[in-house]
């Protein structure tokens, strides 16, 4: 899987790629806790519902830029599967846009305009939370199909979208674990412990059908030896299941202790599963059309995005750390103050 | 027909996102600045006043910054949904330069806006004073990395074709392309004139319904005083702007002057119907030889005239005359007045100043000298920023048809074979909800403005006892 590091035109795809990988990875698990929080909205209480507005709130933007980033990369480093990719999903990608103009104006509106309009915006903050969430995973599973529009490949993007947003519940109930406390986080426990078996089911049912759609898949990972170098990805994964839905049933532990742990163990989960399917679909940027190679730009374009990449990024990375750091702990009502 | 029918739609539904989008930009790039200006003032004066004038407005950054992310967004999708074939062509060049606009500008902002808003009482002061700095300095980079790109989509060089596709040869070329100074000192002076008017207006509007808490007083000097001082050097760039421009550009000055023939002496049209078909103004009314002077500096200069730029064959090859035109005027139209009301206002609040000497030691300008119908005038004028910035992107961006790229593509080569009809309904959409989301913002900010002068909430100060009011 490693591209020949002395040729440009090898490694600087490859490079691209990755880069996009993580980029989709991070927005995943950051986004996705934010967009599961919103899902969860309706069940909460309307004392509840502020605090777990002021879990996300500080954070939410910076999440979504990685999305901005992801497209950008694919944009960049690869304009010839940007315009196939983004063409074909025209519909979902405009509705996942809906989704996240409301829930992005909610955050604010709701704060702010009159008392009578708060409930509207309530409801505009959870539906748009949840379009976003469908709708991206429809494109999940429509591109996990190879973009073909079908019957059946929508079916089975119908399902994907159920089960991302299940996905990001999940992920946003184990947040609030760490960040609420009392009876909003007991709540959240009970809304994992319900989710962990939407991702149990979500991650088995995507991971079976991937190989049985693609004969290339099912090569790459059903081959000698392939499958032995690749027996620990499900292994562990089925790991950190079992020691989630352990931990879940025991929590919370006394003094608050390892709140954040179903957190990061399901972080762990998440990166996994989606290991799994970059592996699947590598080197192609859109499956069995165009690989990383076919599409990408010229090389001396990436190479000055790449140094740029270089030295950013990390800086990046190091300020929104010291965001998390800076709000950590319980969450409390976001004020100006 | 089809892919005709998809090509308008597709530039409509461009136009209306990013129409949409720039409202908000407009106000956060300069927003962002003046936050900082009623911080630092704050550190240095310790008066409430300040404070209570940042967390006023802090507000409705955070929602104009909201309502700049989502339709941003958007933004970024609609190249690959509408238009695969510009990044296709130009790929190489747009990509890194918008690479570096999320890179240095919309991960700063985004990050340090958290701080900004929510870091007060968790962080000391230094920290929250370089927060509220580095987002104003984000949107700044966003700007200009934008611009750029724009810029470059006008008058563009540093690159070879090969194929059909461009390739970047100079990246310095490139990014101080010949327009692009112009068109950064002009957005953003556009930018705080937007913010300016805003502050003056919103502050006026408290002051009307009975607000004389000495925030008011301090917004408005500060919202009256920008604006007076940026309005002249904004009507100057503007002007170098469109020198350059007709030297770039030519087809576009034309347009924006409605000038047929190219000839010497050229009168400026203040009103006029400009008639494609016919190629002639009706119902002209214009001033003789100033357009000459304007553009050439002569009193005779020869002025670049549209029936210059026509195919063989009688199609033109220049933009739609009449939009330009018009939105050219609209833009030079609402800078004049703001010139006028920003400075008799300063005019008026200073001779007041005069009158009360003795009352009024340590102010320049005191606000119970402005008359009401000016206080009145200004309500309005909140948005008139946004309506001048529209009209110049506008004349700027119609005046580039029938290219995309000057030159190297046009509009027409970049769109996407998407099916007219989804075009069609994803555009009412966006519609929809964009009419809905500005009425909802701007319901806000008069409601933010009532209840703070209401003096709900931890906002105001008491009314200044030195000054009583002018009633
Ligand atoms: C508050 C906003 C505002 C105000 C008061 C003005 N402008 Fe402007 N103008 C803009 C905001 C703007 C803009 C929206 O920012 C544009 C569009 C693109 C750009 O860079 O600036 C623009 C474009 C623009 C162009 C088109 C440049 C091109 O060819 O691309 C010209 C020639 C001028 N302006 C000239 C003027 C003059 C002579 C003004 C005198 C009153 C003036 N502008 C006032
Ligand atoms: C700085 C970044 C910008 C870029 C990269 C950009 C790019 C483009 C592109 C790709 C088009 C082609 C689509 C078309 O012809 O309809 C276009 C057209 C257009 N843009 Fe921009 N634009 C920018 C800023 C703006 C702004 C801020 C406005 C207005 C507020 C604007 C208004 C328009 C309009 C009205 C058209 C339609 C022209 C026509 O089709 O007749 N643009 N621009
Ligand atoms: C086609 C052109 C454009 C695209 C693709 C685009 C894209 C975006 C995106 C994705 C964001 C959100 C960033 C975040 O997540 O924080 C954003 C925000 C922003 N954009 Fe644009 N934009 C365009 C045109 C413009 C123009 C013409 C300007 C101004 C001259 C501008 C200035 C800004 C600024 C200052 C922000 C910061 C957020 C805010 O203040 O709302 N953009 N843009």
């Amino acid at each position: 899987m490693l591209p020949d590091f002395s040729n440009p035109a090898d490694w600087l795809p490859w490079a691209f790629a990755s880069l996009m990988g993580l980029s989709i990875l991070i927005y995943v698990i950051l986004d996705g806790f934010d967009l599961g929080v919103g899902i969860l909205f309706p069940l909460a209480t309307p004392g509840e519902k502020d605090l777990m507005i002021g879990s996300i709130g500080p954070f939410w933007d910076a999440n979504e830029t990685w999305l901005v980033l992801a497209v950008g990369l694919l944009l960049v480093a690869f304009p010839t599967a940007h315009g196939v990719i983004l063409t074909a999903l025209y519909l979902p990608v405009f509705v996942m846009l809906v989704g996240l103009i409301l829930r992005g104006v909610a955050f604010e509106f709701r704060a702010k305009a009159r008392d009578q309009y708060r409930n509207l915006w309530n409801g505009a903050f959870f539906a748009g939370s949840l379009i976003t969430a469908l709708a991206q995973g429809f494109m999940l599973g429509l591109y996990i199909m190879g973009l073909e529009q079908t019957a059946a490949t929508y079916a089975f993007a119908t399902l994907a979208a159920v089960f991302l947003a299940v996905g990001y519940s999940f992920i946003g109930a184990v947040w609030l674990i760490h960040k609420a406390e009392g009876q909003l986080q007991t709540k959240a426990i009970g809304w994992s412990r319900g989710g962990l078996w939407g991702v149990i089911l979500g991650i088995g049912a995507i991971s079976l059908s991937t190989p049985f759609v693609s004969n290339r898949i099912f090569d790459k990972w059903f081959g000698f030896p392939e499958m032995l170098y690749l027996l620990p990805l499900p292994v562990i994964s089925a790991a950190l299941i079992a020691w989630l839905f352990v931990m879940l049933r025991r929590m919370p532990f006394p003094q608050d202790r390892f709140s954040w742990l179903p957190f990061a163990v399901s972080t762990g989960l998440f990166a996994l599963a989606y290991l799994g399917m970059a592996y699947s679909f590598y080197p192609y940027v859109v499956p069995d059309q165009l690989t990383i190679y076919d599409a990408a730009s010229a090389p001396e374009s990436l190479f000055i995005i790449l140094v740029g990449a270089c030295v950013v990024v990390p800086v990046i990375i190091s300020y929104t750390i010291l965001a998390y750091f800076i709000f950590r702990g319980k969450a409390t009502e976001l004020r100006y103050e | 027909m089809e892919a005709l029918d998809t090509l308008i739609l597709s530039r409509i539904q461009f136009a209306a996102n990013i129409s949409f989008h720039i409202l908000f930009p407009t106000i956060t790039i300069a927003l962002g600045w003046v936050l900082l200006f009623f911080r630092v003032r704050f550190s240095q004066t310790g008066d409430d006043k300040w404070m209570n004038a940042y967390r006023f407005w802090v507000k409705i950054f955070a929602l104009s910054f909201a309502m700049g992310v989502v339709s941003g967004i958007t933004m970024s999708f609609q190249f690959g949904t509408n238009w695969p074939g510009f990044m296709e062509t130009v790929g190489n060049i747009a990509g890194p330069l918008l690479a570096y606009e999320v890179l240095t500008a919309f991960f700063l902002e985004a990050v340090f806006i958290g701080i900004m808003l929510f870091g007060f009482s968790r962080v000391p002061g230094w920290v929250h004073m370089l927060a509220t700095g580095l987002v104003a300095f984000g949107t700044t980079m966003s700007a200009f990395w934008i611009i750029v790109l724009n810029s470059w989509m006008h008058t563009p060089q540093g690159f070879e074709m090969r194929d059909g596709v461009a390739f970047a040869t100079d990246w310095w070329a490139i990014i101080f392309n010949p327009s692009m100074p112009y068109r950064f000192a002009h957005m953003m002076i556009a930018s705080f004139l937007t913010v300016a008017f805003l502050v003056a207006g919103v502050s006026a509007f408290r002051w009307l319904i009975g607000d004389r808490s000495r925030e008011v007083r301090a917004m408005l000097k500060t919202g009256i005083t920008l604006g007076a001082v940026l309005i002249p050097v904004q009507i100057f760039v503007g002007d170098s702007h469109g020198l350059n421009t007709l030297e770039y550009q030519p087809a576009k000055v034309a347009a924006m002057e409605a000038n047929w023939e190219t000839q010497p002496s050229v009168p400026l049209v203040l009103f006029a119907i400009p008639d494609e078909e016919a190629r002639e103004n009706h119902y002209e009314v214009a001033i003789p030889n100033v357009a000459s002077l304007i553009l050439t500096h002569k009193l005779d200069g020869v002025v670049p005239g549209l029936n210059d730029f026509m195919a063989e064959d009688g199609t033109p090859l220049h933009p739609p005359v009449a939009p330009v035109f018009f939105s050219f005027r609209v833009m030079v139209g609402t800078g004049m007045a703001m010139l006028a009301l920003s400075w008799v206002s300063l005019w008026f609040m200073y001779r007041r100043h005069h009158r009360h000497e003795g009352q009024t030691t340590g102010h320049w300008l005191a606000v119970e000298g402005l008359p009401k119908p000016f206080l009145w005038a200004m309500v309005p004028m909140a948005f008139s920023g946004w309506v001048a910035t529209l009209a110049g992107w506008y004349t700027t961006e119609i005046g580039r048809q029938p290219w995309l790229v000057q030159g190297v593509m046009t509009t027409e080569m970049a769109v996407a074979d998407v099916p007219a009809p989804l075009v069609l309904g994803t555009l009412i959409t966006y519609l929809a909800i964009y009419a809905g989301l500005l009425v909802a913002y701007i319901g806000v900010i008069v409601y933010l403005a009532t209840k703070a002068a209401r003096g709900d909430g931890p906002g105001t100060t008491a009314p200044d006892p030195a000054l009583a009011p002018a009633e």
